[in-house]
């Protein structure tokens, strides 16, 4: 039997957990896709010295797991003198792998850009950075808009093991209330709902302001 | 308390990997498995199996692996179904797999021009057989640069059965970490083998990828 | 008695009237070429014929036996219905031989002797037998078509659609295709093709069909028609395409 009723009582221990998880997601989303999009920027227009440094870092980061990375940030950083708290750890190790995902993604993006409209923005006196921020980012991103999407999703979703550096996040929620209730099953159930129901409406926000960010596309 | 020099750290720790790489090769295996299945089920052209397809994958690629692994551990056993957690891990990780597997399949599958399809149900192919001397010799060539490239991601997942207790390379991370009171030792060490296992891989999707692009 | 006969047949995609009534009848050995512009339904029409397409409304029969887009009855059709496609639709990742070879094993369960035996045979009459372990993106156009030609044949089809077979051509690479079809209407097979090619619609086919808003506009004689058209949408599709 499944009793869900059991678990209306706790209703603001979830509701806090899921506020923690959107807090950090949006923050650290914001903070990783810039990240990402330096890194990227680098990678694709910088010196060698700074492409070989994103190099290491995103190949660093993509082929180890999360879990290791936030241990390492919150267990080894100390012993070398840097304190930080669960949630500062947490919001370090989020932005560092979003930034290295998004490094990869952005700069295929950024790739896809024809050199002809490079030339002809520094034909019309466009300096670099002119050139960038007016001329190669917006169609660089909507050409990688949809990976970048999901791997936003994906980054908010391995942020359930934040629980396990005491962050009282959504999955500290669903993990506290099954210790008191005893309904592991339905309250995992329910928090899975919840995340699924985040993945969604990111989406959703992504979509939007896709919509416009990307808008001349729908003006004819 | 047990003095552990590095000898001894370095020691545990590749014997906690096999037991990471075991773990991969089972839900790489369970995950492939069940992803041909699935895809199988998606070629077809019945409507219910593929909005099963499609909600499957939306379940499991929109919740943390981490709550699929709760519930294949936590709650089974709750429910009255005992798992062990290498079970669980298996389990949760085998859905995690075959979930992102099916998407990534689905992508090279479409790249087949529908002239394919066509051609053989002109000369009289059935639909499995479609599938097995025409689609899948085709969409295997496509495909292995991405799965090899999705292994990694496999690996990876893996070190998340350390919270549901299952001791492998990550938990006998943390479990030398509460030992000896090294954690930047230790878990420099534990990043750097779970480093020698997927950059390998990752280089080599790398070149599948290439070697294909310059073959077509 | 006829091989081919269409009655009354109605096509819709979604909300498009693609075939408005389509009434088609045709004999063994005819070589039927239909013509039209483009969007005016030849391809929905040959793919109704071999079952690829689900029509609406109307009946078609192949050789007595109703056609419908059933997996079984489609699987029965392409014993006797081949298809010839625009762009070829070869297996790349099998050789030449492999390509012939296929459906006559598998679907006809022949033995992998004879069905060698067949492919070499076809491929002979096409003319590429010594390509039998070329792989299909080591050939040229023309040649690729003509190894789905001889794909087609070793079914032993009763009727051969060809879909615009010659269209993806390089000029140069059409006569040798078109070679070919001439070489199979003299050994009686039934040949119902879309083409733009009118010189080899009036000197090999039999018959001429225009398509123009999803009907047969006019039909006849290749000779008679083509020289002298009767409706003003004939003529002036003919003064475009010459
Ligand atoms: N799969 C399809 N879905 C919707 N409309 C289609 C499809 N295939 C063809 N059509 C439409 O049907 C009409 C006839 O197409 P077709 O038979 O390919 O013409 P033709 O071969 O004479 O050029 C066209 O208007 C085309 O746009
Ligand atoms: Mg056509």
């Amino acid at each position: 039997m499944l009793y869900f009723s059991d678990l209306l009582q706790y209703s603001d221990v979830f509701f806090s957990g899921l506020m923690t998880t959107v807090e950090l997601t949006v923050l650290t989303t914001f903070l990783g896709v810039a990240l990402g999009t330096t890194c990227a920027t680098l990678r694709q227009y910088g010196n060698l010295a700074g492409q070989r440094i994103v190099s290491v870092y995103v190949e660093l980061i993509r082929n180890t797991p999360f879990i290791v990375q936030l241990f390492f940030i919150f267990f080894g950083l100390p012993a070398i003198g840097i304190m930080l708290s669960p949630w500062e750890a947490s919001m370090i190790a989020l932005t560092i792998n979003l930034g290295a995902y998004s490094t990869e993604i952005i700069r295929a993006g950024l790739a896809s850009i024809s050199k002809g409209q490079v030339e002809a923005a520094k034909v019309l006196g466009l300096n670099f950075r002119q050139t960038l921020t007016r001329v190669i980012f917006i169609p660089a991103f909507e050409k990688i808009y949809p990976a970048l999407t999901s791997q936003c999703i994906i980054v908010m979703l391995g942020s359930a093991v934040i629980s396990q550096i005491s962050v009282q996040d959504l999955t500290y929620a669903a993990n506290l209330v099954q210790s008191r209730n005893f309904r592991a099953f339905e309250s995992y159930l329910v928090t899975a709902l919840l995340y699924l129901g985040l993945s969604i409406l990111l989406r959703f926000a992504f979509n939007a302001l896709g919509k416009r960010l990307f808008a001349y596309r729908s003006v004819q | 308390m047990i003095e552990f020099s590095n000898y001894d750290i370095l020691r545990n720790l590749l014997f906690a990997t096999q037991w990471t790489i075991l773990l991969s090769l089972a839900a790489f295996v369970g995950g492939t498995t069940v992803a041909l299945a699935l895809t199988a089920m998606r070629l077809t052209r019945n409507a219910i199996m593929r909005t099963l397809v499609r909600m499957y994958v939306e379940l499991f690629q929109g919740t943390p692996l981490l709550m699929q692994m709760f519930l294949c551990f936590f709650g089974l056993s709750m429910l009255g179904y005992e798992i062990s957690a290498w079970g669980a891990a298996i389990l949760s990780l085998t859905f995690f797999t075959s979930a992102f597997l099916v998407e990534i399949w689905r992508g090279c599958i479409d790249t087949l021009p529908k002239g394919q399809w066509e051609a053989s149900r002109c000369l009289g192919l059935s639909f499995l057989q479609t599938l097995r001397f025409i689609i899948l010799p085709q969409a295997i060539r496509v495909a292995t640069a991405p799965t090899v490239g999705f292994s990694v991601q496999v690996i990876k997942g893996t070190a998340l059965a350390s919270v549901i207790g299952f001791v492998e390379l990550t938990k006998v991370g943390t479990m030398l970490n509460n030992a000896t009171f090294e954690p930047f030792k230790v878990f420099t060490l534990v990043a750097l083998i779970y480093f020698m296992l997927c950059y390998p891989l990752s280089l080599y999707s790398k070149h599948l990828e290439k070697k294909f692009n310059v073959s077509r | 008695m006829s091989l081919v006969n269409l009655h009354q047949v109605h096509k819709y995609y979604g909300d498009h009237h693609v075939l408005k009534g389509i009434d088609l009848d045709i004999k063994a050995g005819e070589v039927v070429s239909i013509i039209g512009r483009s969007g005016s339904g030849k391809s929905t029409l040959l793919r109704c014929i071999n079952g690829l397409e689900q029509y609406q409304k109307g009946g078609i029969t192949l050789d007595g036996k109703e056609v419908t887009t059933d997996d079984i009855q489609v699987r029965r059709l392409a014993l006797s219905v081949g298809m010839i496609f625009q762009n070829f639709n070869l297996f790349p990742h099998m050789t030449v031989g492999e390509n012939v070879m296929l459906a006559p094993t598998i679907v006809l369960k022949k033995s992998k002797a004879e069905a060698e035996a067949t492919a070499r045979a076809m491929l002979e009459k096409v003319g590429l037998a010594e390509k039998f372990d070329s792989f299909p993106e080591k050939l040229s156009g023309g040649q690729q078509q003509r190894v789905a030609i001889a794909r087609a044949l070793a079914m032993s089809p009763k009727v051969l659609l060809c879909d615009e077979i010659t269209s993806a051509l390089d000029p140069e690479l059409v006569g040798e295709v078109l070679k070919v079809l001439e070489q199979l209407a003299k050994e009686g097979m039934t040949l119902i093709l879309v083409t733009h090619e009118m010189n080899f619609a009036r000197d090999v086919g039999s018959r001429v069909v225009f398509m123009h808003q999803g009907k047969v506009w006019e039909q006849g004689d290749s000779k008679t028609l083509l020289s002298n058209p009767q409706t003003d949408e004939l003529k002036q599709f003919m003064g475009a395409v010459l």
